[in-house]
């Protein structure tokens, strides 16, 4: 770092520094932007590492090791974890039949294609994508209200977006044979479609879905922070009224869900790829 | 399939899997019943009269976009903090994350050189993965909500969440990397005689370290996303600015909002593309 910040004052004088120059300007951005940030936050690193947080820190991990485990309790916990679940098959099944309907107006499917409606169906993919699940949450609730629907909604809205664009990129690298050979024998375009490109991207395309379901468990656990159902609209609730035993089991729960999503997708990586 | 349905078949030319596909997707719709019942699907809610006023009223107010510069001021310094936290929490999951990788990564035992590697060593590695796993499996959201309730309202919640997330998300893709390199070099220097952090930094690291860079400038970007995010539980940065201003239904804020939002996700995007190509 020494020998760059050097480089860095006199360019000119250091042809070593000019074939290497990007590198060291990222890693010196990098540096500043990271100083900055700890400048300009005002993060209160004091109060963060007195006695008073560090007390409070250990009164809240003690209430969080006394969970809520009454069976009534239990029984709300589960059809809340349920809930969830039914949140992300829905968003996601959803969000793969408008992804796939946008999709194909968004690809340029082969050389010859006009695609009209590309430019435009990209736009609509790109915006659904790049807002969150939790901001079309909290933007959905004011039409849907409190609720799973609302959660549902907006995980389908951005997982539209998502998918719309990986299936778009997987319809336009489909290989070319069998679509070009329907084609010549005169096939129309929703023929060739459907039975060409589809068959053979198939595969493709019920992977990045079950990818995204594996994604949208975990955001349908967390949505309900703003109001979106499932186990985030318990933990919210209980957490506001500082009821920590069941704020711990709802925790508990969602690590739970989590964990298991995952093990489960290793697991059917791991037996998949044998 | 419409296309196909529209003429009339002849059996012999008919679809085989046309049944099978058929089956699956019937199977499908009945599993998935249950669900729709789960999630209250009711679309028709939106359309609701009362529904559709107030959500049409709030749409209407998005256009124009409000452009106070008093408005935009504020926007600019929330996006920055946005930024800022994004940064310092990668950092800070740097900070953690690096030493858990140097513990936990298999290529520097110094005991599994001979055989198999010792008891303890292993206890404190599997102990570290362990730490990592719980780390990255709470999502960044509810370690926010916790450390708001614990340090208060303010970027050092989100600060704290991203980093502890990220480090547990970090430290177990390093460790994968590192393990997934060459191994010959640092174990010839371990058996020579030289230090795990000789080894470390001679032998593993700079066969990884465009890999390792790649992969935390793509994590500084998720960084990002998620510090917009996580200020609607409190944490600073857009989200709470996007939040305070849905509370009070001015569309033509929230516009705004949105618009800086895409707008530096798009950024933070392009950044990162630029900079693992730079870094290559």
């Amino acid at each position: 770092m020494a020998q760059k910040g050097h480089a860095m004052m006199n360019p000119q004088a250091n042809p070593w520094f000019r074939w290497n120059c990007s590198v060291c300007w990222v890693t010196l951005g990098l540096v500043l932007l990271t100083i900055l940030s700890f400048w300009t936050l005002d993060l209160q690193l004091g109060r963060l590492f007195s006695v008073d947080s560090a007390k409070r820190m250990g009164r809240f991990l003690g209430e969080l090791l006394s969970p809520d485990l009454r069976a009534i309790f239990l029984h709300k916990l589960w059809i809340a974890g349920l809930e969830t679940l039914a949140m992300s098959a829905v968003g996601t099944i959803l969000a793969a039949f408008f992804g796939l309907l946008l999709a194909i107006p968004a690809s340029k499917s082969h050389a010859n294609d006009p695609a009209h409606w590309r430019f435009l169906c990209r736009l609509v993919l790109n915006g659904l994508r790049s807002i969150p699940e939790l901001v079309w949450a909290a933007l959905i609730l004011i039409s849907a209200g409190l609720g799973p629907f609302a959660g549902t909604l907006a995980l389908a809205l951005h997982t539209t977006g998502v998918l719309g664009r990986l299936f778009s990129e997987s319809i336009e690298n489909a290989p070319q044979g069998a679509a070009q050979a329907l084609r010549i024998q005169g096939a129309s375009e929703s023929q060739v479609f459907l039975y060409a490109t589809l068959p053979t991207i198939i595969p493709q395309l019920m992977s990045y879905t079950l990818y995204r379901w594996e994604n949208n468990i975990r955001a349908a656990a967390v949505l309900g922070v703003v109001g979106g159902g499932g186990l985030g609209q318990m933990l919210a609730f209980h957490m506001g009224l500082f009821q920590m035993q069941e704020t711990s089991s709802i925790l508990i729960a969602i690590i739970l869900l989590v964990v298991l999503v995952d093990t489960m997708s290793y697991i059917a990586r791991r037996l998949m790829s044998r | 399939m419409p296309a196909t349905l529209a003429q009339p078949l002849n059996p012999a030319l008919r679809d085989p899997a046309w049944t099978g596909r058929l089956f699956w997707f019937i199977a499908l719709l009945i599993l998935l019943v249950p669900a729709f019942v789960a999630t209250e699907f009711r679309p028709w809610i939106l359309l609701e009269p009362e529904n559709l006023k107030v959500s049409s009223k709030f749409l209407g107010d998005f256009f124009p976009p409000e452009t106070n510069p008093e408005f935009l001021l504020l926007i600019a310094k929330e996006a920055w903090r946005t930024i800022a936290i994004a940064t310092a929490g990668t950092f800070l999951a740097l900070v953690l994350a690096i030493p858990m990788t140097l513990i936990s990564t298999r290529v520097l035992s110094i005991s599994s050189l001979s055989g198999r590697m010792h008891l303890l060593p292993f206890a404190v590695r599997q102990v570290i993965r362990w730490i990592l796993i719980i780390l990255r499996s709470v999502p960044e959201l509810i370690w926010a909500l916790v450390f708001v309730r614990v340090v208060g309202l303010g970027p050092a919640a989100g600060v704290l969440a991203i980093g502890l997330t990220y480090s547990g998300m970090l430290g177990k893709v390093y460790t994968e990397i590192l393990e997934s390199g060459e191994h010959h070099v640092a174990t010839n220097l371990m058996r020579n005689g030289s230090s795990r952090l000789q080894a470390f930094f001679y032998g593993v690291l700079p066969q990884n370290s465009t890999e390792l860079t790649s992969y935390t400038v793509y994590r500084w970007e998720c960084a990002i996303r998620a510090s917009a995010v996580l200020g609607f539980v409190g944490a600073g940065g857009l989200g709470q600015q996007l939040d305070n201003s849905m509370r009070m239904f001015n569309g033509g804020e929230v516009a705004t909002i949105l618009i800086v939002f895409m707008f530096l996700v798009g950024l933070a995007d392009l950044l990162s593309a630029w900079l693992r190509k730079v870094m290559q």
